[in-house]
Formats: structure tokens, C-alpha cells, sequence
């Protein structure tokens, strides 16, 4: 009998709390992250020096990689599949997947392009028909989702029907034109417009004061309790990471400069990092994000603890639409035009990619927004620089399959490290 | 012990098509007490079990709560009433923490957001209460649990809603030797806490350890009540496999009553 599994006596004091054991300050972090690597639980590590590498690989080899000019552009080519890839991780949550996105975002960027058509009676306001195009993807989201929900068919093949409907919906609208261009200048800011350096750098003050916010509210409802909370030194180093991640951006594309045009923010970048927080803060601060997690990590539990798993389920394949619409809009605006070639190539599989290499388990129940955003922006880095040193398209195939082979290989092996050291 | 019982069924009958699952089975939980009900495979231990809460409705009998006829149609039913069953099968989700399990599908919230705060403090007192204390830390997620340490935070997430009565569905049957002491101790205290606890197991080393009186089924039948400080293993197994069904309702007409071959 190990002393582990015994009872303790009536009044024996807890043991302290885990967070307690190491000591605080800088040490302590450090102590804490080495053990987090010990145990296989690397986080984001492996994704951000991943990501750092390939940044250092393309300064030296690609010669116009490391300027102002194409940090803007990687930005701008990210954010589309970012945006996809947030709703894939609430779809892999809950241990489902969603193979129809690449041609809902198509579906949502071809309602745009219709609304604000010229010279039409439905002519509209290009915000109204943004609105408008995310709704009606929400709801085409919504359908497939209570068909797996209510029905029980399973999200592979009711997506993959939604794949070839919506493709083919989009062959029939736009066979007789080609293409549609979009001259509305509210949708087509949605990848082009450019902040000024001074709103720039407001934006960045705004998402860097975002994350000790939030510690400092938790730290204030905790206050007078026994919980265990976050050290003052891990939140001070987090800040002051994503403070330099943010002013640092800012300071990059500030710099940049077009012929005389001067660069600056990309509205794109400012909507990916937008919907980041919108999505992190659904999936880790409120009931709905809670059952999600619940769902995916064992559905007949959610449904005996009284969660309503159908409705949990709908609404999560609604934000797979709605996600697939807004990062479809963004697509098109930046070619200011909706072809036969939309969505570009291997959108859904980059979504999809993204959001793995992120740390989203397939099986549901284990991942976060973040992942996807970090994932999004390694594929857009790799495959942005690649195409700078001349690759061929094969070859960024096959690159951009060995590295999601790779993460997800270096991911199971540190589940497996997790699970032999019992944490 | 209060003369009323907590939980009392009269002549509950049950059948499923040509199979009577339960006949004229009379029942009863007291505050305070565990009561142990045991049967072979196909006793009708389970049919009991989910009369009670609420999966199915008995087809005759009455169900009294508190001294008062209840009708429970549902596990809403149940649980308003302080009826909550902790299934075999757990019924955790393991990649959450233990927080998160206690308090599935009932979280504090305020306009949807989640309240972490007391949640997580009142989790603490919880296992406090219940002398929980091999849990390092209420964030672990259960997945990193032992059996005995999960088989805790589900029964700690029964009593943790002022439940009056806690059905515990074999709580052992996947446990070593350590965590069912673990878990066996655990349902020894919530009877001292005063709370009546209705015990399903197989193994009657387990009944024998914890329980204060043994209900025996066979065949659907209620073949006998026990006091397990005046009977022997011996009895219970005679019982179990070879029983004549008694009217019972009480300890005073029981003890031994099985061992009539």
C-alpha cells in the first residue's frame, strides 16, 4: 500500500498546493518551466521555437524576407486562415471535424461580391453585406451541425457533403462571369486598410494591456482565499513577451514603405488578434466554452451532468461558419475579387494544419485558440518564405506536410511523457 | 437515527414485457446509515437503483422521501430531491481538472462567466470535509488520477450538492486493494456525516467493511434484511443464492431470515 493512495486522518492538513512547492521570484519560474519540460508538458514552447527558427532560416537565405514591406504581407496572407483555423479548434474541441470550411468561406466571400455588386437593386453597404454573408454562413454551419447533433451522422461525412454542395453552388453562381470584383472599399479593407503609426501603436498598448488585466482581475476575485494564483514574475514575463510581440509588430510595419506610401498595421492583422481574444475568452471564461471542453473530453458525462450536448454542438458548427465566412471575406479582399479559383488552393487543409500543429488533439477535449494562431502563423512564415527562395509548389507541399508531421509526432510523444510521469 | 427512514419503497413492482425485473419489493435507507443491497447478476439491483433515480418509474409500489410519497420521473427529479447516483462508469471528463468535474454542468456564473473563484474554494472544502487529502491540487485535471482518487471526486460531487442520499453503483469494481480501502473509508464517512447511502456492490468483503445493514435481492424478490453486526458472510451468501423471499420491513424480523434452507 503506497502512502499516495491512503486516506489521510480526519483533521491531517492538506498538503500544500502544488503552484506552492517551488519558490517564487525568477527562479522559481524557471524550476517550474523545466519541470513542465521534464513532464512532456511543453505548452507553446515548440510552436514558438519552431516559428523563431524559421524566421532566422529565411533572414539569412531569402533576401527580401526580413523587411517591413513583406512582414506586412505575411500578416495579411495569415490572417485568412487564421481566422479559419479559430473555428476548426472549437470543431476539434468537441472531437468533430469540419471539412466544408474551405468552400463556406468561398459561400461567405461570393455573398459579398454579389451585395455590393453596382447597378443592382441589392446593392448594399459593404458592412451590412458582411454581416449578412457571416450570418448566412453561421446558419449553413448551424444545419450541418444539427445534422450531426440531432441525427447522428457523423461531422466527416456531413461535411464532406457540404464540401462538394457549397463547391458546386459556387461553380453554378459564378460559371457565367468568371469572377466577381469587389470594388466596395469597407470589404475590401478588411485586408488592405493600413492603420496610421499613431493608431498603431494605441492598438498594440490596447492588446498588450489586455493579458494583465486579466491576472490582475483574477488576482483581485481570489483575494482572501486559500487559491492557488499565477506569481507576480510568470505575469510580469508573459506581459512583457506579448507587450514585445505587439509593439515590436507595430514597430515593424510602421517602418515599412511602399515606393512613397508608407506601411503600417494591416486592419487583417488587427481582426486575427481581434477574434483570438473573442474566442479565447468563449472557450476559457464562460459556461459555453467550459461544456465545449466537457463535450469533447467525454460526451456521456456532459450529457448526465444536465449539459445539452445537441445545442453545444450546433452552436460550436455555427462558429465553424460564421469563422469561415469572416476569413473568406478577408481572402477575397485581398485579390479585391471572388474567382473560380476560391478558396485559394489548400485553404481547408491549411486551417485544418494550423490548428493542429497548435496542440488541438483530434480526439477532442485538449487545445486552445492560441494554437491555431500560432499554427496559422508558422504555415504562413514557412510557406511566405519558401515562395521568396523559389520553391516550387511541390516542394511547399511536401515541407509544409513534414513539419505537421513533425508537431504532431513531437505532440504525442509528450502526451505520452505526460502520462508516465503521472501529471 | 430519526424513526422515519430517509428512503422507503413499498411493494415496488417492475416488469419489462414477460420479465418481472422487480415483485412487491419493499426497501428503506435511514439518515446516518450505508445500507448495502446485494443480489446476484440479474437480482434486479440496477431496476432498483434506477426506479430511485428516476430512470425508470416503478409499475405498482410507492416511494416515500422523507416520510412523504414522491414521484420521481426523472434525474431532475431526483436531485432536487437530494438523490444523486454516482454511476460505475464515473461519468468524469478527464481532461478537465477536478474543479471543472465538481461542478460539470452546474457552474457559478455570472452572465455566463465563469466564476472560478468560489468554485474552486468551495471544491477544497469539499475534500476537506470528506478528509479528501490525496489530491495535491484542485487544478490537477483527473486524467492524472488514480482510480481511487477519481472514484473520490465523483462521490465528492454527489455530496457536494446537499444531497440527503448518495447511491454509490459499485464504487469498487475497477479499484486495487489501496483505493478501495480509499474509497470504502470514504463512504464510511459520509453515513457518520449523516447522510444515507445506498451501496451496490458485488464484493461482500467491501458490504461487510462498510455497511450497517445488508439488503438482500433475488430473483426480484427481497429475500431478506441483515444487521451486519449479527450475521456472517455466510448468511448473506445463502441468502443471495438461495433466499426465500420474506415479507420484510425492518431489522427485527430479519436477522438471519435468509438462512432458512
Amino acid at each position: 500500500m503506497s502512502s499516495a493512495d491512503v486516506v489521510g486522518a480526519d483533521n491531517a492538513p492538506p498538503p500544500p498546493l502544488e503552484e506552492e512547492q517551488l519558490p517564487g521570484g525568477f527562479r522559481g519560474a524557471r524550476d517550474r518551466m523545466w519541470l513542465n519540460v521534464r513532464t512532456g508538458n511543453l505548452g507553446s514552447i515548440p510552436i514558438i521555437v519552431g516559428e523563431l527558427a524559421v524566421v532566422i532560416f529565411f533572414a539569412f537565405s531569402a533576401t527580401n524576407f526580413f523587411t517591413s514591406v513583406n512582414f506586412v504581407n505575411l500578416i495579411t496572407e495569415t490572417a485568412g486562415t487564421a481566422l479559419l483555423a479559430y473555428g476548426v479548434v472549437f470543431v476539434l474541441l468537441l472531437g468533430e471535424i469540419d471539412l466544408s470550411i474551405g468552400y463556406v468561406a468561398g459561400i461567405g466571400a461570393v455573398i459579398v461580391a454579389e451585395l455590393q455588386l453596382p447597378g443592382r437593386n441589392l446593392q448594399m453597404n459593404g458592412l451590412l453585406a458582411i454581416l449578412i454573408a457571416v450570418a448566412v454562413c453561421a446558419v449553413i454551419g448551424a444545419l450541418q451541425g444539427s445534422i450531426v447533433a440531432f441525427v447522428g451522422v457523423p461531422s466527416f461525412v456531413v461535411t464532406l457533403g457540404g464540401f462538394l454542395i457549397f463547391e458546386g453552388v459556387i461553380l453554378n453562381v459564378l460559371q457565367q462571369r468568371g469572377s466577381i470584383v469587389i470594388q466596395d472599399r469597407w470589404i475590401n479593407y478588411t485586408d488592405l486598410y493600413i492603420f496610421s503609426p499613431a493608431a498603431g501603436w494605441i492598438i498594440a498598448a490596447i492588446f498588450t494591456a489586455l493579458y494583465p488585466l486579466s491576472v490582475l482581475y483574477k488576482k483581485i476575485v481570489a483575494r482572501g482565499t486559500e487559491i492557488a494564483q499565477q506569481s507576480w514574475t510568470s505575469a510580469i514575463l508573459k506581459t512583457i513577451g506579448i507587450g514585445i510581440a505587439a509593439f515590436g509588430t507595430v514597430a515593424i510595419c510602421n517602418h515599412g514603405k511602399i515606393i512613397e506610401t508608407p506601411e503600417g498595421l494591416p486592419l487583417a492583422g488587427v481582426i486575427m488578434v481581434f477574434f483570438f481574444v473573442v474566442l479565447t475568452f468563449l472557450s476559457k471564461w464562460t459556461t459555453f466554452g467550459r461544456h465545449v471542453y466537457a463535450v469533447g473530453g467525454n460526451a456521456e458525462a456532459a450529457r448526465r451532468a444536465g449539459i445539452n450536448v445537441p445545442r453545444i454542438r450546433v452552436i460550436v458548427f455555427a462558429i465553424s461558419g460564421a469563422m469561415a465566412a469572416i476569413g473568406g471575406i478577408v481572402f477575397a479582399a485581398q485579390v479585391n475579387s471572388v474567382g473560380l479559383t476560391f478558396p485559394p488552393g489548400n485553404l481547408l487543409l491549411n486551417a485544418i494544419a494550423s490548428a493542429v500543429i497548435g496542440g488541438v488533439s483530434l480526439f477532442g477535449g485538449r487545445g486552445e485558440v492560441r494554437g491555431a494562431l500560432l499554427g496559422a502563423l508558422l504555415i504562413g512564415t514557412l510557406q511566405n518564405g519558401l515562395l521568396l527562395l523559389n520553391v516550387s509548389n511541390g516542394w511547399i507541399y511536401i515541407i509544409t506536410g513534414l513539419v505537421l508531421l513533425g508537431a504532431v509526432t513531437l505532440d504525442t510523444v509528450a502526451v505520452r511523457l505526460q502520462a508516465r510521469s503521472g501529471r | 437515527m430519526s424513526d422515519t427512514p430517509l428512503l422507503q419503497l413499498r411493494n415496488i413492482t417492475k416488469t419489462f414485457g414477460s420479465v418481472q425485473a422487480l415483485t412487491d419489493v419493499d426497501f428503506e435507507v435511514r439518515a446516518g446509515e450505508v445500507m448495502a443491497l446485494v443480489g446476484d447478476n440479474g437480482a434486479g439491483k440496477t431496476t432498483l437503483v434506477k426506479c430511485i433515480a428516476g430512470t425508470h418509474s416503478a409499475d405498482h409500489g410507492q416511494i416515500l422521501f422523507e416520510g412523504n410519497e414522491v414521484h420521481i420521473h426523472g434525474p431532475k427529479d431526483a436531485a432536487r430531491l437530494g438523490i444523486e447516483v454516482v454511476y460505475q462508469d464515473l461519468a468524469l471528463c478527464d481532461n478537465l481538472d477536478v474543479v471543472q468535474n465538481m461542478y460539470l454542468g452546474r457552474e457559478v456564473n455570472r452572465a455566463q462567466i465563469l466564476s472560478e473563484a468560489p468554485m474552486e474554494q468551495h471544491t477544497a472544502e469539499t475534500l476537506k470535509t470528506l478528509a479528501v487529502t490525496t489530491i495535491k491540487s484542485v487544478r490537477q485535471t483527473v486524467a492524472t488520477l488514480s482510480g481511487g482518487q477519481r472514484q473520490s471526486v465523483a462521490v465528492a460531487r454527489a455530496v457536494m450538492w446537499n444531497s440527503k442520499l448518495v447511491v454509490l453503483d459499485e464504487p469498487t469494481a475497477a479499484l486495487g486493494v489501496a483505493q478501495t480501502e480509499q474509497v470504502l473509508e470514504l463512504v464510511r464517512r459520509l453515513g457518520h456525516q449523516g447522510l444515507g447511502v445506498l451501496l451496490i456492490s458485488h464484493n461482500l468483503h467491501d458490504v461487510f467493511e462498510t455497511a450497517d445493514r445488508i439488503t438482500v435481492l433475488r430473483l426480484g424478490r427481497n429475500v431478506g434484511v441483515f444487521d451486519r453486526r449479527k450475521t456472517t458472510q455466510q448468511s448473506v451468501v445463502e441468502a443471495i443464492t438461495a433466499g426465500v423471499p420474506t415479507k420484510v420491513a425492518g431489522i427485527s424480523s430479519t436477522a438471519g431470515a435468509g438462512a432458512a434452507t
